[in-house]
């Protein structure tokens, strides 16, 4: 039995939310880059060339490099032989994203009655929080600041399993066409294929935080992905929605097993921004 | 070629832009988002003054995050612009001339842009920081309850921007996509 005090906890998505705010992975910047590179048209160019500006910008001043600095979203699995002390761990995670975002100058972006009032509640609470369990004594953290112009454009589709392969890569490029420049392109696309109505939109948040390049082990799925990618950049869509090669960066898929009667397929955008960390506690 | 562009904008240079150009912005502009969009149109419709002026002016559509000692405002980039379109044309007819923001606009918003020889400029979504170096002054001029949502009034200078919808209603949203599209549809 491991012992750990839920101020660990605390202090861990604290840390984890003021960095991913300020710097962007090494995957992601490093496909931007190659966006850029590749890049013809002088209007996309000229966007990409701001947007690769801005992590420079965000590290020298300290800013955040987006002033949505997102819901934040904490996926917590914990070892089943950890226990938790000095107090509540749901309320720990929410403090340290309170912290965080109070610390870093992050805009606070949360209210509190979605469809009456819609009063901010003023520290970026509640957070949200996946719970889940393993075997051992270890816990990992991963957190994701989603920024509302690509939540916004996400999608569910309830397909029928006869729709097969290319049902599911249809409601992938539908998603990214009628999304257009919104989520702020060039994109990362999560797609979750099954389970049930919650299963797949969790599968496609949590494929958005997946390393840039690297595809599904299972190589049906690794082909699907690439397939969906070269589709989606055929769209012309391209860096901010302007027109240009680049519209997605990558694409990740994952599944679960369903039921007989169906396929759902989620559809996750996550925009250029895309904020994502994991650490050990 | 950047063609460098100073605000208050007549309106003939705004008329004069194309969509696709490339700008820079230099002067002054009014922020404004979903909430104080929603009490503009409402202190038009009961007549009474608005808190800023409107003429010939440029609205910014933008929270910004809030601004660590030191600087004059946070991260400051362009929010989605749809949300803004079922106020946008009561706003054009009383002489705004320039929006900032991202996406595209209703069919109604175009229509007024092209009666009032208005124009609409994208910023790029999530060069948040990058944008904030290119905004010298920041002051909030009225609901200061609404946060991040407040009206500030901004000094840009050499703001990065490009013109999106033009004042003949063309949309680079369309024509851009158009020229760099290699699927079957
Ligand atoms: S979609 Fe992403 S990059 Fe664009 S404004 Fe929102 S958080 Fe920022």
């Amino acid at each position: 039995m491991r012992e750990l005090p839920v101020s660990a906890v605390r202090d861990a998505v604290r840390r984890l939310f003021l960095d991913i705010n300020r710097k962007i992975g090494p995957d992601v910047e490093a496909a931007m880059r190659s966006a850029l590179e590749k890049e013809i048209s002088p209007a996309a160019r000229y966007a990409l060339t701001q947007l690769t500006d801005n992590y420079a910008a965000a590290e020298e001043t300290g800013l955040p490099l987006c002033q949505d600095t997102g819901m934040a979203i904490c996926f917590l699995t914990v070892g089943q032989d950890v226990h938790f002390t000095g107090g509540d761990l749901n309320e720990a995670v929410q403090q340290g994203v309170r912290e965080a975002y109070e610390e870093g100058y992050f805009r606070k972006s949360i209210v509190e009655d979605p469809l009456f009032e819609r009063k901010n509640t003023g520290d970026n609470c509640p957070a949200v929080l996946h719970l889940s369990m393993e075997p051992g004594e270890s816990v990992r953290l991963m957190g994701i600041a989603k920024g509302f112009g690509s939540e916004n454009m996400s999608r569910i589709f309830m397909l029928p399993p006869a729709a097969g392969e290319e049902g599911v890569l249809n409601a992938i490029v539908i998603a990214v066409r009628e999304a257009g420049p919104n989520p702020c392109p060039p994109i990362v696309v999560g797609v979750g294929i099954g389970g049930d109505f919650e299963i797949a939109p969790l599968l496609a948040k949590r494929a958005t935080a997946r390393p840039l390049g690297v595809h599904h082990p299972d190589p049906r799925y690794a082909a699907l992905e690439q397939t969906a990618l070269d589709r989606i950049n055929r769209t012309g869509i391209g860096a901010a929605g302007i027109g240009g090669l680049t519209t997605a960066l990558w694409v990740s898929a994952e599944y679960a097993p369903t039921h007989i009667a169906g396929m759902p397929v989620a559809v996750c955008i996550c925009c250029h921004a895309s904020r994502h960390g994991e650490i050990a506690i | 070629m950047i063609r460098e562009l100073t605000l208050p904008l007549a309106r003939d240079e705004a008329a004069s832009l194309r969509a696709g150009d490339l700008v820079t912005l230099t002067g002054p502009v009014y922020t404004a988002r979903d909430a104080a969009h929603k009490r503009l149109i409402a202190l038009m419709e009961e007549g009474k003054e608005l808190p800023l002026p409107l003429l010939n002016q440029t609205l910014y559509y933008v929270g910004p995050s809030p601004a660590p000692p030191g600087l004059p405002i946070g991260s400051a980039g362009p929010t989605t612009s749809y949300r803004m379109d079922s106020y946008t044309p009561a706003l054009l007819d009383a002489g705004l001339v320039g929006m900032i923001g991202k996406g595209a606009r209703s069919p109604a918003v175009v229509e007024a842009m092209i009666r009032n020889r208005a124009v609409y400029f994208g910023a790029i979504g999530g060069a948040a920081a990058l944008l904030a170096r290119s905004i010298q002054s920041a002051e909030v001029i009225a609901f200061p309850d609404l946060g991040t949502e407040a009206i500030r009034l901004l000094t840009l200078s050499r703001f990065p921007a490009i013109v999106l919808i033009d004042s003949l209603g063309s949309s680079l949203y369309k024509t851009g996509p158009a020229q760099y599209r290699s699927e079957e549809l």
